[in-house]
């Protein structure tokens, strides 16, 4: 139940972050804040009480014993996704900020419509 | 006023959160039985790797994963082509302490045997690919940031992640003309939970783990060339 409560709490931080922030490398972290909400959601939802990771590595291990590893490949990816996408965002920060001398987006008026 | 807006705006999305997951109760077994469950169940069988998520990354979602990554390639030629300058940036002109380059260059050959294991035992271990050569990229952030001289050939790591991209692709067209379907498992799968076993995983795992470390180090390269 914490965990659900925590990646609540990260999503909720991110999505606040992103709305109310004017400091464009903020906004950066905010999205990452909500993507790591995001994954600690997924792997929450595949956790089965008082089992184990899905790795056979004991043979006394049985297929009975372990968690969903489903939303764990998925979250593998995600995680992946996630930092192409940072980086992508932070690469398009660095122009603006070449272009402009500024992180704030209240002062980078091509932002505005 | 834009933050009493930010807070309304979070309460109706907190609300909707929780009221979903009031209904997923937490720690209960929700697997489904078609699919996970049979993951669970016959994948050692199958794929012949004891670590389920890697059977399911590399071998049942395969294809996915070439997708996976094809879009982190994007992203590292997007990031080049935007910071792309005739005259590239000095890096920064602070030097680290003596401290901070001896242990760098102690823990620099460490790092990268680190994540040369972690993605060659993908199939027996928690992690993998992805995770060994980010572990391999922050060895070498760590060198660029001890030694502001540092220098990588972006020669050498466009061949590797060339090399890295054509063999999993092969490995792939392999299971087309030997085996059933792209990505099929043609190779003897021998004893479950040693280090020779579980067929093309592996393989892929290690050319995945070479293209993502030389990828995230060309990215870092970049991006701190950039700055000032």
């Amino acid at each position: 139940m914490i965990y659900y409560i925590g990646a609540f709490s990260l999503i909720l931080i991110g999505i606040y972050a992103v709305l109310v922030k004017r400091n464009l490398i903020k906004i950066v972290i905010g999205l990452s804040l909500v993507d790591a909400g995001v994954h600690l959601l997924l792997i929450a939802i595949g956790y089965i009480k008082d089992k184990t990771a899905p790795i056979f590595s004991n043979p006394s291990l049985s297929a009975g014993d372990m968690v969903d590893p489903v939303p764990q490949a998925l979250v593998l990816t995600a995680i992946v996704i996630g930092v192409a996408v940072t980086a992508l965002a932070l690469t398009i920060v660095i122009r603006l900020y070449d272009h402009h001398k500024t992180l704030n987006i209240n002062k980078i008026r091509e932002l505005k419509w | 006023m834009r933050k009493v807006f930010a807070m309304l705006f979070l309460a109706i999305i907190g609300f909707y959160l929780f009221n979903t997951f009031a209904l997923i109760p937490f720690g209960k077994n929700k697997m489904n039985a078609d699919v996970a469950a049979s993951y669970l169940n016959s994948g050692v069988q199958k794929t012949g790797a004891v670590n389920i998520v890697t059977s399911i990354v590399v071998n049942y979602r395969g294809f996915d994963t070439l997708g996976e990554v094809t879009v982190l390639f994007l992203a590292a030629t997007g990031m080049g082509a935007l910071l792309f300058r005739k005259k590239p940036m000095q890096r920064s002109r602070q030097n680290a302490s003596v401290i901070v380059k001896t242990g760098a260059r102690i823990l620099f050959p460490l790092i990268i045997i680190l994540g040369v294991y972690v993605f060659v035992h993908g199939h027996l271990t928690p992690g993998g690919g992805f995770q060994g050569g980010a572990i391999i990229a922050s060895g070498f952030l760590l060198m660029f940031m001890s030694y502001r001289t540092y220098k990588v050939n972006h020669k050498v790591l466009s061949l590797f992640e060339t090399f890295a991209g054509t063999s999993f692709v092969l490995l792939g067209l392999f299971g087309l003309i030997w085996g059933t379907s792209f990505l099929a498992n043609i190779l003897p799968f021998g004893e479950a939970n040693t280090l020779f076993s579980a067929g093309i995983i592996p393989l892929i795992y290690i050319a995945v783990g070479i293209k993502v470390g030389s990828e995230l180090t060309a990215v870092l390269d970049t991006m701190l060339k950039t700055v000032k």
